[in-house]
């Protein structure tokens, strides 16, 4: 029950960036602007052991009294990111990695298409249907 | 309601586009429609798209300007048009048969509808010749499929490996259709998203394109007609696909999937190469027979199996697929010209690791040939060592392929010619040393086959007393040998001269760093 999922690019500018359009979309554009820096210092933290030691998971960013804020990151620097209701309390740590994981698959995915180049916004229709899937899910 | 371009497309050459204008516009007003199909439960599904064409009157005209991609089926048009022109998961085509009375009706008698609808559109697939079925944009006919076939074979020569995705890229970019839409067609097509195209995929592909310049607008889900599965005729039936199609993709492993691949594309090779078929229900169930006798361990033909029996077309198409199936698998395998190696992509995986199974392979071969028949290096000036040995005979295995045949006949005269062997040793030097007798007697020097076939007479005294039905059988053993050799060799060419080339780049390197060295030390 994702309430907004982020694709965000090495370079840190968003390629996909999806809410759920009951709320001001503007709130969660902001919010996963201000959980780069997070996402970041994380990475940095974990940067001096060896990078394949480096888990893609980076867990909760950060707490809101309204949502929770959630990282993924993977080898490449590209770092996925998810805002989650946090009057759900039902989500679990694991529940949340399975989404994370099928975000990465349908990332690669999209990755494994010769027409789309790195750095494009990510316009895949199946891609979009798997984050509307994860983002109904529990509505 | 129905405005209909009757202008039928052949499909000699690549179409061009066709309306293009009007693309656009509805292509938006369907995304409009997806959208709101996306967002309702899957119930609904079968009820919006139905109704759109008539609750949504500007939609309704682009689906009816539809050019028939194959033609002679206007008897579906009528039903077609009815159905929303991009088929959610595959089912609203199953639904579209039956669509025209019940489109209009509440979304539970359709699903109801379309559960049923769904074993009697199978049926119908299998007993029809392939006009009534509702996804007939998305059939691919014969005079397509082999076009398409032709296209991949200029792009790829081995029609059972990969397509690259960038070699895809450039020939699609092509047809001029915009990057998102072959964006969006990759992504339909390319099912098991390795970034590469099989042939089946490759059709696929190539028929959206060609849909879509066309004017059919592009479907949401991969139509199972598309399926790679499908015209492979591994998953026969759109029952399961619309479903399946994600789980399946998700769900399999790659491995699996390679493998399935592997043998789909066997079949594949083989139903185009030696199937008359004439219709692709034909064909799928032929195919289908034909997983099934290969022992697919996939649940899914089961469900499809008691629908097939019911056509007698397939039931009279089953046993010639059984029959082919045993020997076209084997020429498949051989038009791969690696027979005796697992891997039939040597395209895909790194040559050299194909060449280090090789190798083991033909190690073990060489020595077995050449231990007790090659004389010391000495008796044999034109090979001092095995690696030129071998290239040497492989210089001379390609033309002794030609007349490994003829071989019996051929190198006993030349080795009577040479008066130095005994008579009675001849024969078994011919059986046991095809490589290196046969190619000494092709040489333009015979005394040089003369001093090696006297060296061998003496380790091979009791050879002599071999029955003739040994003799034959090792001479067989010995012709797939020197075959199985005669590749090998090439290969081990081929990877020798690029071993030269890396040891170039490394010399070169090596300089460099030299030359670099002072520098840093400074």
């Amino acid at each position: 029950m994702a309430v907004c999922i982020a694709v965000i690019a090495k370079e840190n500018y968003p390629l996909y960036i999806r809410s759920t359009p009951m709320e001001n979309e503007l709130k969660f554009h902001y919010m996963v602007h201000t959980s780069l820096d997070v996402v970041d210092e994380k990475i940095s933290a974990m940067g001096k052991a060896l990078v394949d030691q480096r888990e893609l998971y980076l867990g909760l960013l950060y707490p809101t009294e309204d949502y929770k804020v959630y990282g993924f990151v993977t080898n490449s620097k590209v770092k996925l990111v998810m805002v989650v209701d946090s009057s759900n309390t039902a989500l679990r740590d694991n529940e949340i990695r399975s989404m994370f994981r099928k975000l990465h698959n349908s990332y690669t995915d999209v990755m494994c298409n010769p027409f789309y180049n790195p750095g494009d916004r990510i316009q895949s229709r199946a891609f979009d249907n798997m984050v509307t899937s994860m983002m109904i899910q529990v509505c | 309601m129905m405005s209909k371009n009757d202008g039928e497309m052949r499909f000699g050459n690549p179409p061009e586009l066709h309306g293009s204008k009007v693309q656009i516009p509805y292509l938006t007003t369907e995304k409009n429609s997806f959208k709101r199909m996306d967002d309702e439960e899957k119930q609904q599904e079968t009820q919006s798209p139905t109704m759109s064409p008539l609750a949504s009157p500007p939609s309704s005209p682009p689906h009816y300007q539809r050019v028939p991609l194959s033609h002679g089926y206007s008897k579906l048009r009528s039903s077609t048009e009815q159905m929303h022109p991009a088929p959610y998961e595959g089912r609203q085509p199953l639904v579209q048969p039956e669509g025209s009375s019940s489109g209009v009706s509440g979304a539970k008698p359709l699903r109801h509808q379309a559960s049923l609808i769904r074993s009697f559109s199978v049926e119908r697939e299998l007993q029809d010749n392939s006009s009534n079925y509702p996804d007939e944009p998305w059939r691919i006919t014969e005079e397509q499929r082999e076009y398409y076939i032709n296209q991949f074979r200029s792009l790829q020569p081995d029609p059972s490996s990969f397509i690259s995705g960038s070699v895809a890229k450039n020939f699609f970019t092509k047809s001029k259709l915009s990057i998102p839409e072959l964006s969006y067609i990759w992504e339909l097509s390319d099912a098991d998203c390795d970034g590469a195209l099989t042939l089946p995929e490759f059709c696929a592909a190539f028929h959206l394109i060609v849909a879509r310049k066309n004017g059919y607008p592009l479907p949401e889900g991969l139509p199972p007609t598309l399926q790679p599965e499908y015209l492979q005729a591994a998953f026969p039936k759109p029952k399961w696909e619309c479903a399946l199609f994600d789980s399946y993709s998700e769900s399999m492993p790659t491995n699996q999937q390679a493998r399935d691949l592997n043998r789909m594309e066997k079949t594949s090779v083989k139903d185009m190469a030696d199937f008359p078929a004439p219709t692709q229900d034909v064909t799928g169930d032929d195919k289908q027979a034909l997983k099934s006798s290969l022992n697919e361990a996939l649940p899914k033909d089961a469900p499809e199996d008691p629908a097939a029996p019911k056509d007698s077309n397939s039931l009279k198409a089953r046993p010639r697929s059984r029959s082919y199936s045993s020997t076209s698998i084997e020429e498949a395998m051989k038009r791969g010209e690696d027979p005796p190696t697992p891997p039939p992509r040597p395209q895909k995986t790194h040559s050299r690791a194909s060449s280090l199974d090789l190798n083991k392979v033909f190690q073990p071969s060489v020595p077995a040939t050449k231990s007790g028949l090659l004389p010391p290096p000495p008796a044999l000036p034109p090979r001092p060592c095995p690696s030129q040995s071998e290239q040497v005979s492989e210089a001379e295995l390609p033309p002794q392929l030609n007349r490994a045949p003829s071989q019996a006949a051929e190198s006993s005269p030349p080795k009577k010619d040479v008066s130095y062997s005994q008579p009675p040793s001849k024969p078994i030097r011919r059986k046991l040393r095809p490589e290196n007798q046969s190619t000494e007697s092709q040489e333009p020097s015979t005394a040089v086959g003369g001093p090696a076939s006297g060296a061998t007479v003496k380790p091979h005294p009791t050879v002599q007393k071999q029955s003739s039905k040994q003799k034959k059988a090792i001479q067989t053993a010995i012709r797939k040998n020197k075959e199985a050799n005669a590749v090998l060799a090439r290969l081990n060419s081929e990877l020798q001269q690029q071993l030269k080339e890396v040891h170039q780049e490394r010399i070169a390197l090596e300089n460099q760093l030299e030359q670099l060295r002072p520098v840093t030390v400074l």
